[in-house]
């Protein structure tokens, strides 16, 4: 359970004090210090650590402090006059610790952190203080937490879903597994930030716009590479490799137009609006609401559709849908626009989220789509979705557990997990894993 | 446009430590891919491993070179188990994709905070050259001619690095030879022709991967022991260069590898350097000199499309030994 600052106002008049100054040291110095503390740790060392805990000239009584470094470790509260001392055996650098949760209602560590670096100088004694001030801390409940992480999730899931759909799809229909994926979600972004930025273009029209681009890209890519390649009989591995290459190459072409800052779309910043626990912003609501119809979209054209019926037969079996008349190129085609269309819109959404739109951000976000794609089953569109949002949620909640910079870590150890125990995914059927 | 500096740096690409390491990472790729029809996309995983294994050891634990040495070897070992064990038995497509998810997960538990006084976090780990220059035989001076002229501690890493990498081509050569490298070779043609004959295709390819894994781990050291050990230096991208170097020279050669290590570098060096120079006396107007860095990344995934498309046997492979898997 994670403790917050809520309010962490700090008033310089009653700023806590801390002393033990070098008056101070001087003083005790030259009486014999032991008794003057309750409860002194490390006494027999040749070195101390002492403080002195006052928050408005009032000594604080029973605050725990913790000292550890140089393979020593000790703790202690403070007595009677707010005073500890720890000894330690030998100078160096040690890191002392102050456990909020035993100061006083209404009194915080006001700045500087509850946690200070003590390094000796050239005396024996080292001092340490730490910044008390007026404040309250408080503790989210662990259930709010949750809701808001799970809201979050279901956001990231969203839109994660709209771009594994399409490296579902395409895998689906031609086996490859397309990295390059990752740059036609990064093409979403930028071709937003051109046209609503440089060219000032209101954002809806600009992520239309952006979004009939990205489809137009992915008739591009289908056009000038990939059905050459098939024409030619390239098999699934070296197509996967292509798509590496085409990944390196058009990265670093963006890289090269928008250099390596980040930048946001208009409205990123918006305010938080508090529904109970949980905080949103209009984008994100805006957000999951257009994730969610244009899957419902989605659904709709792969099962009421001819053509979508027809993607779902090439996918199923190329040869055989090929056989009983349908244009497989035809369907191809259709399947890398709307998969690239898709990608794009995820992209603009992912920009909002991060926030901000970066030469690598599809590149971030790619393995956790192959990690969706793979969980709900390669190839099948509906088992990409279930797998986009299992990941989105446990990618959010794993950071009430992990440290937030290994979040990603959690939902590709549960990638490969997933491969230990049901190797075809969740909807996925046995005999694809060939 | 002094081009002397251009053709000297790139020349010292030709037998820089860099250039070894990257030939030794690919020969563990080709056996992974080119000899067992192995995708595995992970070998960044494996040199960080190998260079976090050998530094970890000797300033945290204070081992001496060969301690270190078994612990890069150890952990990459443990590592190609972890890996093989769920994806063996699947499809190519699923090692790839989970050899590459596992890479990045190593190098995002060594970029953490959580570790970081083991593993420096983003800042990653310096100092652990001096047990490794203490066994250096040669007095101190410099030895060899023009661009290729080194100090003392350069020198013996070179002749290190080299020489492990002649040993495992030497290793490789032997092995393929082998009735152990037919079986191999059969089950990247067909492997349920193998499983047919009773070989278990399983424990085949869990040697291979680990085998390659472990000259990923060697390599990984040798790349440390010039520079500092950084995690973004172990990125997807590392990987993808390997796949490069191994594609260009041949993915199911032994001399592939090293040659394509040493082409690819040299040429690499050659163009940044003169792109830089070009930059800087104006004859390219329209890009700045970061840009002008970029263009090497743009031309490395070019130059992997074409050479998939055009000539995927590599320079000295045999077109009947096609290294794709269908």
């Amino acid at each position: 359970m994670k403790s917050t600052l809520t309010a962490a106002r700090y008033v310089p008049r009653v700023l806590a004090i801390l002393l033990l100054t070098l008056l101070a040291a001087l003083t005790m110095a030259t009486f014999s210090v032991s008794s003057a503390h309750a409860d002194e740790v490390g006494t027999e060392y040749d070195y101390t650590v002492t403080g002195n805990v006052q928050f408005n000239g009032d000594a604080l009584d029973g605050v725990a402090i913790a000292l550890n470094g140089n393979g020593y470790k000790a703790d202690t509260v403070t007595d009677a006059d707010g005073k500890w001392a720890i000894g330690v055996p030998e100078k160096g650098t040690y890191k002392v610790t102050l456990d909020e949760d035993t100061l006083p209602d209404g009194v915080i560590v006001a700045k500087g952190g509850n946690v200070i670096d003590a390094e000796f100088g050239l005396t024996n004694r080292k001092s340490v203080n730490f910044f008390l001030g007026e404040g309250t801390r408080s503790t989210v409940n662990f259930f709010d937490q949750f809701v808001n992480r799970f809201v979050n999730g279901l956001n990231f899931g969203l839109l994660l879903a709209l771009a594994a759909i399409g490296v579902s799809l395409i895998f689906g229909t031609t086996g490859l597994s397309n990295f390059a994926h990752a740059e036609m979600i990064t093409f979403g972004a930028l071709a937003t930030l051109v046209l609503s930025v440089n060219l000032g273009l209101p954002i809806w029209l600009a992520i239309l716009i952006a979004v009939v681009l990205s489809g137009g890209l992915g008739f591009g890519l289908d056009a000038v590479i990939w059905k050459p390649l098939r024409r030619k009989g390239v098999a699934v591995i070296p197509l996967m490799i292509v798509s590496i290459g085409l990944s390196l190459a058009l990265r670093y072409v963006y890289q090269y137009f928008f250099g390596g800052s980040t930048s946001q779309l208009p409205g990123a910043g918006m305010r938080d609006l508090q529904f109970g626990p949980v905080s949103l912003s209009p984008i994100d609501m805006a957000s999951m609401g257009v994730s969610i119809v244009v899957l419902l979209a989605v659904a709709y054209f792969l099962l009421r559709t001819r053509i979508g019926k027809a993607t779902r037969a090439v996918s199923d079996n190329p040869s055989l849908a090929s056989a009983s008349g349908i244009d497989v190129d035809n369907v191809i085609r259709i399947v890398w626009v709307v998969g690239a269309a898709l990608a794009g819109l995820s992209g603009v959404l992912w920009a909002y989220f991060r926030p901000g739109v970066s030469w690598d951000m599809g590149f971030q976000m790619l393995l956790l789509v192959f990690a969706a794609v793979t969980l709900g089953g390669l190839g099948t569109a509906f088992g990409a979705l279930v797998g986009s949002i299992i990941v989105g949620l446990f990618v959010e909640l794993s950071t009430l557990w992990l440290p937030s910079d290994m979040k990603i870590v959690g939902a590709l150890v549960i990638l490969i997990l997933v491969l230990l125990f049901r190797p075809q995914g969740i909807l996925g059927r046995k005999e694809r894993i060939g | 446009m002094d081009w002397g500096a251009i053709f000297g740096n790139a020349a010292v690409e030709l037998i820089s430590p860099t250039t070894a390491a990257y030939a030794l990472a690919a020969l563990g790729l080709a056996v992974h891919f080119g000899y067992t029809g192995l995708l595995n996309f992970g070998q960044a995983g494996f040199m960080a491993l190998g260079a976090y294994g050998y530094a970890i050891s000797i300033l945290t634990f204070g081992f001496p070179v060969w301690g270190a040495f078994l612990v890069g070897v150890g952990a990459s070992i443990v590592f190609a188990l972890i890996l093989g064990v769920p994806t063996l038995r699947l499809r190519a497509d699923y090692l790839a994709i989970v050899t590459i998810a596992a890479a990045e997960i190593v190098r995002l538990l060594f970029t953490t905070n959580t570790f970081a006084d083991v593993t420096g976090s983003a800042n990653g780990l310096s100092g652990y050259k001096n047990e490794f220059a203490a066994l250096n035989p040669l007095a101190p001076g410099s030895y060899g001619f023009g661009p290729f002229e080194n100090n003392a501690y350069d020198t013996w890493l070179r002749i290190v690095a080299w020489s492990i990498v002649i040993l495992a081509a030497l290793l490789v050569w032997q092995i393929m030879r082998s009735p152990w490298g037919r079986v191999i070779k059969g089950i990247r043609e067909d492997e349920d022709a193998v499983r047919a004959l009773g070989k278990n295709v399983y424990a085949y390819k869990m040697q291979s991967l680990i085998l390659g894994g472990v000259f990923g781990t060697i390599a990984g050291m040798i790349f440390a022991l010039p520079r500092a050990v950084v995690p973004s230096n172990y990125q997807t991208t590392l990987t993808f260069f390997i796949y490069a170097i191994l594609l260009l020279g041949g993915a199911a050669t032994v001399l592939g590898p090293i040659i394509g290590s040493m082409i690819f570098w040299v040429l690499l060096s050659f163009f940044s350097g003169f792109v830089a120079r070009a930059v800087e006396a104006g004859w390219l107007p329209f890009m700045t000199s970061v840009q002008g860095g970029q263009l090497r990344f743009i031309l490395v995934g070019v130059a992997i499309m074409l050479i998939v498309i055009f000539r995927p046997q590599g320079i000295f492979g045999n077109k009947k030994e096609l290294a794709f898997v269908r």
